[in-house]
């Protein structure tokens, strides 16, 4: 045995070298071919290089759906910032890449960005399992990293300094801004059924300590396997005296979960109230759905326009290309995931706020960046941010707006409560800016 | 809720996995009885019957029940001409190797998946049951729908019996598992039945896909889970016997179902994945293969 290896190694160890050589010398020539052309008008022109943005996208895997939302919002939010001059007289240009919603992917891809495009930052990621994947990477990469994901893990101090949530509210603000309105209006026991990673926790301890705050309680949790398909199963975990069901469910199969959750309890159903991530992308006159009629939703950005809506609004939904019933203009069935993409648009224009007030000339500027954005407090309804005002906390990196709260009825969603500011706002967890740039 | 209601919903659940998976594993155990090619896109075939059932159902507006059973009858059609050209253009081509063709299915298992994200999209997409009723029990309601998936599935595997057991095309599927030289030296067109059989496998899987694309939507992952399953229930069954099949998918998709609901799904899939690791170790040739196989 021992001689064998001792035999053939060598020849293999040869073949190896051969080989590693000759990617060396491609992958080198590659690079090097990559660079020089665009390395002459660098130093000469520097300030109309374009800025390089990575966009993080979910094509493919179970946040696909959302990925393709992202997708075009990112892209009409850059189509706007260029038409509007670029960010300090510079075109934008967006680098995407496929992260499959996948954590291990997603680093690899942040890693691309920094080392291979030649990004000024990393943008995008939705699904808090890549966030939480991707985060460490961009920290020891020293590359800003802008997410659009709704996950605690920003403000719980969980990630680092070059990861922020400026565009968009974490789950755990928008429990606490809506757990009153529940107790309230709905109930006071509570059974919660979410998907069993990082973004269910967050609900499931948020709202659970939200409720109790109110006199209510949380009576059973159901955690459910993102990746599941029938969730017939699970309904018979939830106690009889149930008042509200609160349910927030993603992934491909979340009208099933809706269509199941109807035919288990016909009309004899507790309240419900659920975030309308159980629904994002999905048509609400979709067979099956008629259950839902007179159930609550949360909605970080209503989706039916309703009866007023403000001019910021109207604009943004003109450039994305979705109607007044939050579905593409070209198909009223490919429904946008409009609660969540608004985030895409608004990160973009904070970048470019952030670029401009730090006079943004490249990578080297990364720290000053980040800096600049946390120096950042109010953000008034505008162009740049439709879905509402906001204010940004710069220790903790974490964006607070306003929630709604949405009824079903007509096969529409329209807002009957809308949550203030400070409704949303609780003690920081983290000083990121004491943290080493 | 109290037991006895509980029971009865575990079982309607684990009765309509069971109906699935038997159909769905037959088709793989089909294709390695008579060919020995161990299809990796097996769950492929089984999304595409999804993805073409949307599409067909879609053609037909106003009568869901209609445009449901145009999508019974099309999307295994489609499916099955798909495979009988993948048989030509890649396992013919391999000779039925064991192991070429097990790579050359991965292959085949990505480019159907990513044809169809690429064509489909990336959405769930529903398809309307073509009786709408939901049955009352005094504890919960139920999807009266899902009745007619369980009489269904039945059905099918009764006319798969007899097709295998009754008919000449049967026989002579059956001549060619058992013996493929000899089965040859008397004639019968062995690469034809071998195309014809990689055909039914890949429809039997679509089909399958149809009847449960009310319940669950069509989504160009969902090839994954069924194709897991599948294996899982031909091992234990024994690979090729077909009557283990049915009655390891019967055992694995009950089991599933109650499992599930009285404790945890992921307990259910740990005990079905011991199971097979069981059987491998004290029974390889499965519960109901040939000793000798």
């Amino acid at each position: 045995m021992v001689e064998k290896k001792r035999t053939t190694a060598p020849v293999t160890g040869v073949g190896r070298r051969k080989v590693i050589t000759g990617l060396a010398a491609v992958g080198g020539a590659a690079v090097g071919s990559r660079l020089l052309p665009g390395y002459v008008p660098y130093i000469q022109a520097q300030s109309s290089e374009p800025i390089r943005v990575g966009f993080q996208v979910h094509r493919t895997g179970i946040g696909a759906a959302y990925g393709r939302w992202y997708d075009r919002t990112t892209i009409a939010a850059a189509q706007a910032i260029n038409d509007a001059g670029g960010i300090n007289g510079r075109p934008l240009e967006i680098v995407a890449e496929d992260d499959g919603t996948d954590p291990k992917r997603g680093a690899e891809v942040v890693e691309k960005f920094a080392t291979q495009h030649g990004c000024d930052i990393a943008f995008g990621t939705l699904f808090s399992h890549v966030v939480i994947g991707s985060a460490p990477r961009a920290g020891e990469l020293k590359i800003p990293y802008f997410v659009v994901s709704e996950g605690h893990h920003v403000a719980s101090g969980g990630l680092n300094r070059y990861t922020l949530q400026p565009g968009i509210t974490d789950v755990k603000s928008q429990v606490i801004a809506m757990a009153p309105w529940v107790a309230s209006n709905l109930g006071k026991k509570v059974t919660m059924i979410f998907p069993d990673f990082a973004f269910g926790y967050d609900h499931r301890d948020n709202f659970a300590e939200a409720i109790k705050a109110q006199g209510g309680e949380v009576i059973e949790t159901v955690a459910v396997p993102p990746t599941e398909s029938a969730f017939f199963k699970y309904f018979p975990k939830i106690p009889k005296e149930t008042e509200v069901l609160y349910h927030v469910m993603v992934g491909p199969a979340v009208l099933t979960f809706v269509k199941e959750m109807g035919e288990f309890y016909g009309a004899n159903r507790p309240e419900l109230f659920g975030f309308i991530d159980s629904l994002e992308a999905v048509d609400l006159n979709s067979p099956g759905l008629e259950f839902l009629d007179g159930s609550y939703f949360w909605e970080g950005h209503p989706r039916y326009a309703g009866d007023n809506p403000s001019a910021f609004e109207l604009n943004y939904r003109e450039k994305v290309g979705v109607d007044l019933n939050g579905a593409s203009r070209n198909d009223p069935k490919d429904v946008a995931t409009y609660s969540h993409m608004f985030g895409c648009w608004e990160t973009l224009h904070i970048v470019k706020a952030g670029m401009e007030a730090a006079g943004y000339q490249g990578p080297a500027d990364r720290a000053k960046l980040v800096e600049a954005v946390e120096a950042m407090t109010d953000m008034p309804e505008s162009e740049a941010h439709p879905q509402g005002a906001k204010v940004f906390n710069g220790k903790t990196h974490q964006a607070f707006g306003h929630q709604n709260i949405t009824k079903v009825g007509d096969g529409k969603l329209s807002v009957v409560h809308r949550t203030s500011i400070e409704d949303g706002l609780y003690p920081d967890e983290v000083d990121y800016t004491t943290q080493a740039l | 809720m109290e037991f006895g209601p509980h029971l009865l919903l575990a079982s309607l659940e684990g009765a309509v996995a069971a109906a699935v998976l038997a159909l769905t594993a037959l088709g793989l155990s089909l294709v390695f009885g008579v060919m020995r090619v161990v299809n990796v896109a097996h769950g492929e075939f089984f999304m595409l019957g999804a993805v073409l059932a949307w599409w067909f159902a879609n053609l037909v507006v106003g009568n869901p029940a209609l445009g449901f059973i145009i999508a019974l009858v099309g999307a295994p059609l489609v499916v099955g001409v798909m495979a009988l050209i993948a048989d030509r253009l890649v396992l013919r081509r391999l000779h039925y190797d064991p192991e070429a063709t097990i790579v050359a299915t991965i292959g085949m298992l990505y480019i159907l998946q990513q044809l169809a994200l690429t064509f489909y999209g990336p959405d769930a997409r529903p398809v309307v049951a073509p009786i709408n009723f939901r049955v009352n029990f005094p504890w919960f309601g139920y999807s009266g729908y899902k009745f007619i998936v369980i009489a269904a599935a039945v059905v099918l595997m009764l006319g798969v019996w007899l097709l295998l057991a009754r008919t000449k095309i049967g026989l002579i599927m059956r001549a060619t598992q058992y013996d493929r030289e000899m089965a040859q030296a008397f004639g019968i067109p062995v690469q034809r039945v071998y195309a014809g059989v990689f055909a039914l496998g890949a429809m039997l899987a679509a089909v399958a896909a149809v009847l449960i694309v009310p319940i669950q939507q069509a989504h160009y992952l969902m090839g994954q889970d069924p194709l897991l399953l599948s294996f899982i229930v031909v091992i234990i069954g024994g690979l090729g016997s077909l009557r283990g099949t049915v009655v390891a998918a019967i055992f694995i998709g009950m089991s599933d179902g109650i499992i599930s609901v009285f404790f945890s799904p992921t307990l259910a899939k740990i005990l079905a994945t011991l199971l097979v690791a069981m059987v491998l170790v004290y029974r390889p040739a499965g519960l109901f293969g040939a000793r000798t196989a």
